[in-house]
């Protein structure tokens, strides 16, 4: 170990002011969400008070929110199962050349770039030109793994050329099938990056908001309630609710990482080696 | 040969899933756009033709040229503040914080932020810069400023800063990927051969760094091209970018003029991806 040098230092200090800088919007909503009866959405505060969690509540106050909080979870768990799946089977396949992979690429690239509001114009006029109806959990769903699945594939292409093949060839050697190769020595090994794809695939999904626009039909989904809520509810009640998402979300991120904790123990104890030669 | 045939066919059918959702809800919707494009539009419905009307007012028109100028320049400041950024924060992840415990953490840190919703992050910043807000107070009692100033919102500095906000992870995490791969030896080297520490991080790690720094331009670049909330919340209504132009076509349901400009801005985006690719071949360096 080298001793720390200066630039160590302003480094820290640097990554301080980056993480504080982060933070200023969230601390701000923090603050704000607790604003008195009277006050607006701007500084100075007046009073502190619980009134807008509880008028977050109320029906009349914020419209359908509960209801979009729940299909935005349902839609979220959907996207990022699909991202599961799909991409580790695209991240198979592309394992080996097969013909069309370099078109299939660029397919792949291309979702990644396409400004969002292109997704949502064309999903959305090619549903109503067709005569089909355009709903969070076809067209929304759709147009939201447009965003997932480029990103689900570009970890498992990054897992992938990092995973060490002699596995694979030792378990064909002991005479495993292809399909016992995969299910207990590919998987197992892969896994810690598949927590990372589910978390990019919910994530993505439950804050996207532009591919969801002109997709989603009569129902929202939570961020596009938001988004309507901007234009028309000039109260506090806004970062209340930021506050609570907030919340629900970090609540969300400490159950994966238990997940993935009591998954390592697990492992541990079964005194299996399984994923360690990704270290 | 029949193995070649075996292998073409089960990656086919790995990748059908894939391929089906693609066709459906990227390629089909993009040549939906098109053809659209091409139609005309009353006040109230669109009908199906083949006139060139769209491209000729979206060409035709000096606020085309005007918005297109303010996309890129955003794209252009928001990428130098992302980089610079985005690069000293890896560099620090990478070569100084020592144990991957550490780096997990660092990243935690950066990623909480993002679990709160875009829009309200967004929104929060007017308390934040506005007249009356945490900026401009701490600035007065720091002393540095004898009165509000009124420039920090509704203006293009709130803009990048928004932008910046948003995107400079998507510069972190490739930067940082690439760094971690360096080999050690590499730096070590430099050393010995008498290099100082601005020597080897402008000779050594820069340069092995590049693909990782095309990855992170490539996200940051399209995704503030293809914009359309931050530009009017930030700039208070104010200024446009393309994005913008499209999504206010939509609201007046001028489709066929939403379609042209979308194609356009496609073109665009595709075109600049298209040079940066040029740079780095993206599957080797994942």
């Amino acid at each position: 170990m080298e001793p720390r040098t200066r630039s160590f230092y302003f480094l820290v200090f640097f990554f301080g002011l980056f993480l504080l800088f982060l933070y200023g919007p969230t601390i701000t909503i923090g603050i704000l969400s607790f604003q008195g009866e009277m006050g607006g959405l701007t500084f100075p505060m007046r009073g502190v008070s619980l009134y807008w969690f509880f008028d977050l509540f109320e029906e009349q106050a914020v419209g359908d929110i509960w209801g979009s909080f729940r299909r935005s979870i349902t839609l979220g768990f959907m996207v990022m199962v699909t991202t599961i799946v799909v991409s580790v089977m695209g991240g198979l396949a592309f394992r080996k050349k097969f013909p069309g992979s370099a078109i299939l690429f660029y397919l792949i690239i291309t979702a990644l770039v396409i400004p969002s509001i292109l997704i949502s114009l064309g999903v959305g006029l090619m549903f109503s030109q067709t005569g089909f109806d355009v709903h969070w959990s076809t067209s929304g769903f759709g147009s939201q793994l447009t965003w997932t699945l480029p990103f689900g594939l570009l970890i498992m292409f990054a897992v992938f050329n990092r995973f060490d093949k002699s596995y694979e060839e030792a378990a064909r050697d002991q005479g495993a099938t292809p399909w016992q190769t995969i299910r207990f020595v590919v998987l197992p090994i892969i896994a810690p990056s598949l927590i990372g794809v589910a978390l990019f695939g919910f994530t993505l999904s439950y804050d996207e908001f532009a591919r969801t626009l002109l997709t989603a039909g009569s129902k929202n989904t939570l961020p596009l309630e938001i988004y309507g809520m901007t234009t028309n509810v000039t109260s506090p009640v806004l970062y209340a609710l930021g506050t609570l998402t907030t919340v629900f979300s970090l609540m969300v991120i400490l159950i994966f990482l238990l997940v993935a904790l009591r998954v390592a123990k697990t492992k541990a104890r079964a005194g299996s080696d399984a994923g360690k030669g990704l270290l | 040969m029949k193995l070649k045939l075996n292998n073409a066919l089960s990656g086919w059918l790995m990748v059908s899933p894939l391929m089906l959702v693609l066709l459906i809800f990227l390629v089909l919707p993009i040549l939906m756009i098109l053809i659209v494009s091409f139609w005309r539009a009353t006040e109230y419905s669109i009908i199906p033709d083949f006139v060139f009307e769209n491209y000729e007012f979206l060409f035709g028109s000096p606020v085309t040229y005007t918005v297109f100028i303010n996309t890129f320049k955003y794209a252009i400041l928001t990428w130098t503040f992302t980089f610079l950024i985005g690069f000293t924060v890896a560099f620090f992840l990478a070569f100084h914080v020592r144990s991957l415990t550490w780096q997990v953490v660092c990243f935690l840190l950066c990623t909480i932020p993002f679990w709160t919703s875009n829009i309200i992050r967004m929104i929060s910043w007017i308390p934040f810069l506005g007249r009356n807000g945490i900026a401009n107070s701490a600035l007065i009692s720091w002393g540095v400023i004898d009165e509000p100033v009124e420039w920090l919102l509704f203006s293009d500095f709130s803009v990048v800063l928004a932008f910046v906000h948003i995107y400079t992870l998507f510069m972190v995490v490739p930067i940082f990927n690439t760094m971690m791969r360096i080999d050690r030896s590499l730096i070590e080297a430099a050393r010995d051969a008498g290099a100082s520490g601005a020597q080897i991080l402008w000779n050594v790690i820069l340069p092995l760094t590049k693909p990782g720094i095309m990855i992170g331009t490539i996200f940051v670049v399209t995704l503030v091209m293809g914009d359309f909330f931050t530009v009017r919340v930030m700039s208070g209504s104010q200024s446009a970018n393309v994005g913008r132009l499209i999504s206010n076509d939509i609201s007046l349901l001028q489709y066929p003029s939403a379609s042209a400009t979308a194609i356009v801005l496609l073109l665009t985006v595709l075109i600049v991806i298209g040079i940066l690719l040029r740079f780095v071949d993206i599957r080797k360096e994942l």
